[in-house]
C-alpha cells in the first residue's frame, strides 16, 4: 500500500515535470519567445532588449533549467496586461471558479444519479430511454452556446437569475447548470453501466439466493459498489471542470479563472495564458492523485492488492 | 456433386465473397433495427451533403454584405421573409447560407484533424504496443503525459501560441488527439499480439511491418472508426469553442464558432444569430454521437450478441 502510495506520487511528480517541460518547448518552437512575451506594439530594439535580459540567447538547457527553477518557486513571469507578477492574479481567481465548479458538480451528481440508477436497473425501459437520451443531450449541446440560450430564457425572458456576475446568491445557477451538464452526461452513462455490471456479479446473485431482503442488496451490496466506481471519476470531472470554464465564465462575467483566460486570450496576454494552463494542470494532476489513493483506500480489492 | 469433394481455389473464393457479403448485409440490417443508429446515420449524411453541395443549396454568398437587408429575422417572425430563411445578420449576409457553409470548415477541420491523429496515433500505438520494452515507455510517456493534462487549456495555450489560422486550427487537433489513438491502439495491440494467428505468422516469418499491417491493424479497424466518430464530435465542438473566444479560423471565414462569437454581442435584440448557428452544432454533434454509440454497438461483439 505504502508502496504504491509513493509511487503514484512519485508519477505525478514527473507528470508536473513534464507539463513545464512541454509549455517550454511549446513557445520554443515558435522560434522568439521575445516576441510572444512583448506586447504586439513593441520596438524590435525593445524586443531585442527584452530577449538578452530574459536571456534567450543562452543555451537551450541552460534557459530550461533556470525555467523551471522560476515555475518551482512559484514565478510563472509578469503578466503583459497587468505588469504584475502573473502567479497571484490567477490566484486570487481561483475561490470563483472553484464555487461554480463545486456546485456544477453538485446538479451533475443530482440528475445523474437518480436517472443512471433507474436505466442501469431497468435496462431497456422506457425510462432508461428517456435517461439515456438526456445524457447524450448533455454531450452534444456545447456549453458556451447553452450558456447564452440560458440567459435568454431565463435571466432576459423569464427574469429569474441575474445575467452576469456572482454578487447574489442565485447567480451560480445559470453558469453551474452549464458547467455541469457534460459531466451530468458523463456520469449518467457510468452510473448506469456501473449499475448494469455490478447487477451480474456473483455476489449479488449470492445475496438473493442466500434469502436477502431486495432493498438490502440494493444498498448495501449494489450501490456501495457502485459508488467506489462513481468516485474513481468525480475528481477527474472536478479537474475537468475546473480547466474547462473558460465560454461559461466569460459568457456570464464570472470572477474566476476562465474569465481571466478569456480576457488574457482577448489581451495577447500570453504570460497569463501560460501561468493559467501551468496553475490548472498542476491542480489537476493533484486532483487525480488523489482520486487514484481515496479509491485505493476505499476498495479493499486494491488496499489488500 | 459431394460437397466434400469441392475443393476448387473457385469455390473458396465464392465462400469468402459470400460472407463477406453476408457480414455487409447483417451490419445493413442491423443499423436498420436500430433506430437511432439510422437517425445518427442520416444526420452525418445530410451535413456531409450541405458541405459539399453548400453552393447548390443556397442562392446567397455567405461573405455577401448587405446592409439594405441587415438584421432580418427568420421567415415566420414578424418582418422577416423567405428570402432570407433564417434571416440576416448585422452586415446583411444570409445565415442560411452561412450556416450551410460553415459545415464545410467545421466537417474539414475534424475530419482532416481525426485524419491525422489517427495516422499519427496508430503508428505510435503499434510500434508501442508491439515491440514493446523500451520503445513502449518512450512513447507512452509523452502519451500519457498529454491525456492527463486538462484539454481545453492546453488547446487554448497551444492556439494562442500559434496564431489564428486554419492550418492551425487542424494541426493542433490533429497532434493533441493523437495520444488517446495511440492508448486505444497499443492496448489492442498487446491483446493482439499474444493470439494464436499471430504467432503462426512469426514462426512462418512474416516480417515487421507485414505482421503489424496485415495482420494486426485490420482487427482495429472497429474501434477504431468508433473512436475516431466521437473524436470528430468533439473536435467540432472544440473548433466552435475556438471560434467563440477567436482562436479557431479567422474571422472572415464562415464557421459555426466564429458566427456565435459575431452574435454574442447581439444576444438580447437579435437573437436568431446566436440560436441558429448553435443548433447546427447540436444536430451535427448529436448525429456523431448516436453512429459512435452504434458503432460501438456493432463492433462490440459482447453487446452485439445482447441486442440482436
Amino acid at each position: 500500500m505504502l508502496r504504491y502510495f509513493i509511487a503514484r506520487i512519485g508519477q505525478s511528480l514527473l507528470l508536473f515535470v513534464g507539463v513545464i517541460f512541454l509549455v517550454f518547448g511549446m513557445v520554443r518552437m515558435t522560434g522568439d519567445p521575445a516576441s510572444l512575451m512583448m506586447s504586439r506594439n513593441a520596438t524590435p530594439a525593445e524586443v531585442a532588449a527584452f530577449r538578452e535580459a530574459m536571456g534567450f540567447d543562452r543555451p537551450i538547457s541552460v534557459q530550461f533549467v533556470s525555467w523551471i527553477t522560476k515555475v518551482l518557486h512559484g514565478d510563472l513571469g509578469d503578466s503583459l496586461h497587468f505588469r504584475s507578477p502573473a502567479l497571484p492574479l490567477v490566484l486570487q481567481r481561483l475561490p470563483a471558479t472553484v464555487e461554480l465548479a463545486a456546485f456544477g458538480l453538485l446538479i451533475a451528481i443530482l440528475i445523474s444519479l437518480p436517472i443512471g440508477l433507474i436505466g442501469g436497473s431497468h435496462p431497456g425501459s422506457l425510462l432508461d430511454s428517456v435517461g439515456r437520451f438526456i445524457a447524450l443531450l448533455g454531450q452534444s449541446i456545447p456549453d458556451f452556446w447553452l450558456g447564452l440560450i440560458l440567459i435568454l430564457i431565463f435571466a432576459q425572458h423569464l427574469g429569474w437569475f441575474p445575467v452576469f456576475g456572482n454578487d447574489q446568491l442565485s447567480s451560480v445557477v445559470l453558469p453551474g447548470f452549464v458547467l455541469g451538464m457534460p459531466v451530468m452526461g458523463e456520469l449518467t452513462r457510468l452510473t448506469r453501466s456501473a449499475v448494469l455490471e455490478v447487477r451480474g456479479e456473483d455476489y449479488i446473485r449470492t445475496a438473493y439466493s442466500k434469502g436477502l431482503n431486495p432493498s438490502t442488496i440494493y444498498v448495501n451490496h449494489l450501490l456501495r459498489n457502485v459508488t467506489i466506481s462513481l468516485v474513481s471519476v468525480i475528481g477527474v470531472e472536478f479537474g475537468y471542470m475546473l480547466g474547462g470554464s473558460i465560454y461559461i465564465e466569460t459568457i456570464y462575467a464570472w470572477p474566476g479563472m476562465g474569465q481571466l483566460l478569456g480576457q488574457a486570450v482577448g489581451w495577447f496576454d500570453f504570460t497569463l495564458v501560460q501561468a493559467i494552463t501551468i496553475f490548472v494542470s498542476l491542480v489537476v494532476i493533484a486532483l487525480n492523485l488523489l482520486t487514484d489513493l481515496a479509491y485505493a483506500l476505499l476498495d479493499p480489492r486494491i488496499r489488500h492488492g | 456433386m459431394d460437397k466434400a469433394l469441392s475443393i476448387r481455389p473457385d469455390d473458396n473464393l465464392l465462400s469468402k465473397e459470400r460472407t463477406l457479403k453476408n457480414q455487409l448485409g447483417y451490419i445493413g440490417g442491423l443499423l436498420w433495427r436500430d433506430r437511432s443508429g439510422v437517425i445518427g446515420m442520416l444526420i452525418f449524411l445530410s451535413v456531409v451533403f450541405a458541405a459539399l453541395f453548400a453552393p447548390f443549396i443556397t442562392k446567397y454568398d455567405p461573405l455577401a454584405v448587405d446592409f439594405e437587408h441587415s438584421k432580418l429575422p427568420p421567415a415566420w417572425q414578424q418582418g422577416g421573409n423567405f428570402e432570407h430563411l433564417l434571416g440576416t445578420d448585422d452586415l446583411g449576409r444570409d445565415m442560411f447560407s452561412r450556416i450551410i457553409y460553415s459545415a464545410r470548415v467545421s466537417l474539414f477541420v475534424s475530419f482532416i484533424g481525426a485524419l491525422i491523429a489517427s495516422i499519427l496515433g496508430v503508428g505510435l500505438g503499434l510500434i508501442a504496443g508491439y515491440v514493446g520494452g523500451r520503445m513502449d515507455a518512450i512513447i507512452m510517456a509523452p502519451v500519457n503525459l498529454v491525456l492527463s493534462l486538462p484539454y481545453l487549456l492546453f488547446v487554448v495555450f497551444i492556439a494562442t501560441v500559434l496564431g489564428r489560422s486554419l492550418l492551425n486550427v487542424i494541426l493542433i487537433f490533429g497532434i493533441t488527439n493523437s495520444p488517446i489513438f495511440a492508448r486505444l491502439t497499443r492496448g489492442e495491440v498487446l491483446r493482439i499480439r499474444e493470439s494464436a494467428y499471430v504467432e503462426s505468422a512469426v514462426s512462418a516469418g512474416a516480417r515487421f511491418w507485414r505482421i503489424l499491417l496485415i495482420h494486426i491493424l485490420p482487427n482495429l479497424i472497429g474501434p477504431l472508426i468508433t473512436l475516431a466518430t466521437f473524436q470528430v464530435s468533439a473536435m467540432i465542438f472544440y473548433e466552435a469553442g475556438l471560434g467563440f473566444i477567436g482562436l479557431s479560423v479567422p474571422p472572415s471565414v464562415p464557421s459555426w464558432g466564429n458566427m456565435l462569437a459575431d452574435g454574442r454581442s447581439y444576444l438580447s435584440s437579435y437573437p436568431w444569430l446566436t440560436t441558429f448557428p448553435g443548433l447546427a452544432i447540436v444536430y451535427t454533434s448529436l448525429g456523431m454521437n448516436l453512429l459512435g454509440d452504434w458503432l460501438r454497438d456493432v463492433f462490440d461483439p459482447k453487446l452485439r450478441r445482447s441486442r440482436r
